[in-house]
């Protein structure tokens, strides 16, 4: 593989860049020890697998209580219209209801928005007694294509006008910065609406016992849920509880309280039982969002170099009823850009509000941005690889701001490059011979995911010498628990079979919610923070026992010992049976200097094949490099960039959400109909981790990985399909239409 | 029914699947046959042919013999998850698309929600919790938990399911067929290339031992 390295490791660039970051590396004073691991970095099989594989692992969609009711939603069928009435009657009358609550008073703003909701003693005669609701509605005109949203006397779904500005941002001169260029470039980029399709439906049961409220919740964020429930009902935080066992799924869909939530604990409350709200694979599809779609237009001056004098960015989005995502950091900050100039608007249409979406606003910034460089490195006959690293840089917002704490992206183009055979790739895009045509491309990232400054995490050690450590965390199936064991066991030089992890409850220590690539950054230092001040105390209890100071004390394999006589030393549980009662250490995730920015990087590497007869475009491998500071569980982050380039995959080939605009409603609320990639779609794909250790950012310097190897993964594979056929799609999903499509461009130009 | 060991082809895709189960005229056919709930039908008249809405079947679950009372739109799934509070088996799409019901019938996978209970009388049902023996987990278990083919775990449970009925079959399976023996199963986390690893460890360890 040597010889297909384009990279001269040897080349200024990175002889220049190495120094740099030499001394960009060196921390300013060293973190706690972190060497000399026996877990932490290396590849630990998760501490409740067990669990996952025999079915034991129960979902809140698996559980049920004493006397538990079963509660539906009625949705508006119309995408905009008037509730004139609601008539309950007949539903209560029916056998076997216990409630029937309104929810909608005035206009519904979406097909599927909820209207009424009932509680039964099981789920048919709930859905049945959703047909006996009587809705007198006045329906009104709706709009759900953005194109028509945007147009003169379009139906107003808002208050306001249908475009609103979302986002505006400036830094030097534009304009000045074209006229520097020797070439300027314009192209529009197009992302549509990907769903996020959970394989655990969102699901809720809410308990009452007396003013007290207990919720079982599929959900991303306990503590959000238990703020949002206590606003929304309008009660005392204190006296809400919010329970996460196991969760099937969420990308970001399950970070807020859900409107069904509320429902069921006021179906609970009127009903004095336990209510259970499961929402259908239908209802998964339309009522619980999707990421907004993207139509971004970037203008880009260049020097016959690659030096980039100026970008703009203008970006209609649409997030549905909702805001969308802005999409800008990318362009803003990525690349050494002197003049950048942001303009970003948001398309209201009669659909959901959209949510985050792993990496929102980023995904599609990354789309739009590293396709106009693939395309920009092309019109300048240049390596696409050669273009980024020729506006490298190493200060936040684009060279101008304060510097990344660590960067290690030039490894990642680097290892990436070389596992991808990057010297492969045609030299000119759609220069290779035949049908069959294969192409190589790639995407940098950028994300945050330094964690939450205040993550709290309580280690208890009982008397007995077993441990167990509390947060408020929850494991959306990253293997968080694994993560808290591993991080515990390690400290205390015990192993993570020994840790049992309580997570997944509001009652329990302060943590973030779960989204945003900042569980691990957040939760791992707290726990570790604990363990180390566990770890402490016990070697002043050791010191007593064994007549030697407290410094002279080392924990070595689960053993107190005297450095200098290491004869001397007492068992881990000889020192805490002496403990009067279980004692708890309070851990903390520390803040992080504001001196220097914190960011994850990234790459990928995709290889495809295109049959320009068909369409179709079948990706053969996948390389996604990411520095992502150190590797708290090898085997669970592979889970994570491997999952990240699937999903990647699939948004980039099949997934959007159709509307009827007609009826305003979804046509594929489904798996049949709705496609996401399946195992016949999946490529050979290479994690590697370029291990680049951040001691500044907090005692393990671990970054977050969640969203990373999601947001170039569909850029890489688009831009790999451009230098396959020669001519860009521009668009996801690149649908067997959209390629031939693309291809009659290409021909109608030459 | 069957999803693997086409002998004609080499591969056997979900949408293949999903054709041959006729694309729920299955469960309709038998449906409108047995009928519904009693609550909201007509009474049988004289002449009409039996019409019941509730049948004692019987079952063997994960070994044991169990005899019940459905009802006749009942699937599958319903009696597993809701009877016998067998959770492991996932109810995801509920219309036969996804994979994540998939228990074996007679050692067939089957989408268990997209089987009405009486469709599996007198059959031999395993599920994800029948498949440990005590604390020593199956091996294909066992290569999940070592490969981390699995990210939520929702869908495991169908997953194994689907790879023990592949390995029960084919002992040294080719990467397309294992491909094409969970063609039926999504995983919306992505984590298929862990789960292909975690089958082909399996089936080596399965033929050493």
């Amino acid at each position: 593989m040597k010889n297909r390295n384009p990279i001269d490791s040897s080349s200024l660039e990175y002889i220049e860049l190495a120094k740099i970051q030499g001394t960009q590396t060196k921390p300013e004073k060293p973190a706690a020890p972190a060497e000399g691991f026996k877990y932490i970095g290396k590849a630990t099989p998760r501490v409740d697998g067990k669990k996952i594989v025999t079915g034991a692992a129960r979902y809140t969609h698996d559980l049920s209580f004493e006397g538990m009711l079963y509660g539906k939603v009625l949705r508006s069928p119309h995408a905009c219209a008037d509730v004139v009435s609601i008539d309950l009657g007949p539903a209560l009358n029916y056998p076997g209801v216990k409630a029937a609550i309104k929810l909608k008073e005035g206009r519904v703003k979406w097909a599927g928005e909820q209207v009424a909701a009932v509680a039964a003693v099981d789920e048919q005669t709930a859905e049945e007694a959703l047909k006996l609701i009587k809705v007198e509605y006045k329906v009104l005109p709706h709009v759900v294509s953005v194109d028509k949203a945007m147009a003169q006397g379009a139906p107003q779904v808002q208050d306001t006008g249908n475009v609103q500005e979302l986002n505006k941002s400036n830094r030097g001169d534009v304009e000045k910065g074209f006229k520097e260029a020797d070439l300027v470039f314009e192209q529009t980029y197009v992302t549509n609406w990907e769903v996020h399709q959970t394989a655990e439906t969102h699901s809720s049961i809410a308990k009452w016992d007396g003013e007290n409220l207990t919720v079982w919740d599929s959900t991303q964020a306990v503590m959000g849920v238990r703020d949002g429930l206590a606003r929304a009902l309008n009660m005392p935080a204190s006296r809400v509880k919010v329970i996460k066992t196991y969760m099937g799924g969420g990308f970001g869909s399950k970070l807020g309280t859900q409107d069904f939530t509320v429902a069921a604990a006021r179906l609970a409350l009127e009903t004095g039982r336990p209510v259970k709200i499961v929402l259908t694979r239908r209802e998964n599809s339309y009522c619980v969002g999707y990421r907004p779609s993207s139509r971004i237009t970037i203008k880009g001056g260049v020097k016959k170099d690659g030096t980039l004098t100026a970008l703009s960015m203008k970006n209609y989005n649409s997030g549905g009823t909702g805001r969308g995502d802005g999409c800008a950091e990318p362009v803003v900050d990525v690349y050494k850009c002197p003049n950048v100039k942001v303009e970003e608007y948001s398309v209201f249409v009669n659909t959901c509000a959209s949510r985050p979406t792993r990496a929102p606003g980023h995904v599609q910034g990354t789309f739009a941005l590293e396709g106009f460089l693939e395309e920009l490195a092309a019109k300048l006959n240049m390596d696409p690889l050669e273009l980024r690293m020729k506006n490298y840089s190493i200060k936040n917002v684009g060279d101008t701001g304060i510097p990344y704490s660590t960067k290690g992206l030039e490894r990642c183009y680097k290892q990436g490059a070389e596992k991808i055979g990057w010297a492969l790739r045609n030299k000119k895009p759609g220069g290779g011979a035949g049908k069959i045509k294969r192409g190589i491309g790639m995407a940098s990232q950028i994300w945050w995911g330094s964690g939450v400054p205040g993550t709290l995490a309580d280690l208890k050690i009982y008397r007995d010498g077993s441990v167990d450590v509390e947060c408020g965390t929850q494991d959306i199936g990253c293997g968080t628990r694994t993560h808290i064991a591993l991080v515990a066991a390690d400290t205390l030089t015990l192993e993570p079979k020994d840790i049992t992890v309580k997570i997944g409850n509001s009652d329990y220590p302060w943590a973030p919610n779960s989204g945003g690539s900042q569980t691990t950054p957040s939760v791992a230092p707290a726990v570790r923070d604990a363990a180390i001040k566990a770890v402490e105390y016990l070697k002043q209890m050791a010191s007593k026992k064994l007549n030697a100071p407290p410094a002279e004390i080392v924990l070595e394999n689960r053993r107190f010992v005297v450095k200098s006589d290491p004869a001397k030393g007492l068992d881990f549980n000889e020192v805490v049976k002496d403990l009067r009662r279980p004692a708890v250490f309070h851990g903390e995730r520390s803040s992080f200097p504001a001196t220097f920015a914190f960011n994850s990087f990234g790459a990928h590497f995709a290889e495809v094949e295109v049959d320009t007869e068909t369409g179709k475009i079948k990706v053969k491998k996948v390389v996604a490099a990411h520095d992502i500071g150190r590797v708290i569980n090898r085997l669970t982050a592979e889970s994570q960039v491997i999952g990240a380039i699937t999903q990647g995959l699939s948004a980039a080939l099949f997934e959007e959400k159709i509307m009827d605009h007609e009826t305003g409603s979804m046509v594929n609320p489904n798996f049949h109909d709705y496609k996401v990639a399946t195992s016949m779609d999946i490529p050979e794909m290479v994690p590697v981790f370029v291990d680049v250790i951040d001691d500044r950012l907090n005692n393990l310097g671990a970054k977050g990985l969640g969203e990373p190897p999601r947001i170039p993964a569909s850029a890489a594979i688009a831009n790999a399909v451009f230098n396959a056929i020669g001519v860009h799609p521009r668009e996801i999903p690149m649908t067997p239409a959209k390629v031939l499509q693309a291809l009659k461009r290409k021909e109608a130009k030459s | 029914m069957e999803r693997t060991g086409k002998k004609k082809r080499k591969t056997f895709t979900r949408r293949d699947f999903l054709k041959s189960l006729g694309g729920g005229a299955v469960g309709i056919g038998v449906a409108s046959k047995v009928l519904g709930r009693e609550s909201i039908l007509p009474q049988a008249g004289p002449g009409d042919p039996e019409i019941f809405s509730r049948k004692k079947i019987s079952l063997t679950v994960n070994g044991k013999s169990l005899s019940l009372e459905v009802d006749a739109d009942e699937t599958l799934l319903q009696v597993l998850r809701d009877k016998l509070q067998l959770t492991g088996t996932k109810r995801t799409c509920n219309r036969g698309e996804c994979g994540g019901c998939t228990v074996l019938l007679n050692g067939t996978p089957v989408y268990s929600c997209h089987m009405l209970a009486l469709q599996a009388d007198g059959g031999e049902i395993l599920s994800v919790e029948g498949l440990a023996k005590g604390d020593k987990l199956h091996t294909v278990q066992q290569a999940f938990i070592d490969k981390d083919a699995y990210q939520c775990g929702f869908c495991t449970p169908g997953f194994i399911m689907a790879s023990v009925a592949l390995l029960n079959k084919t002992k040294t399976p080719s990467p397309e067929d294992i491909r094409a023996a969970l063609a039926g199963n999504l995983c919306r986390c992505g984590n298929y290339q862990k789960i292909y690893e975690a089958v082909s460890s399996a089936s080596e360890t399965m033929r050493r031992a």
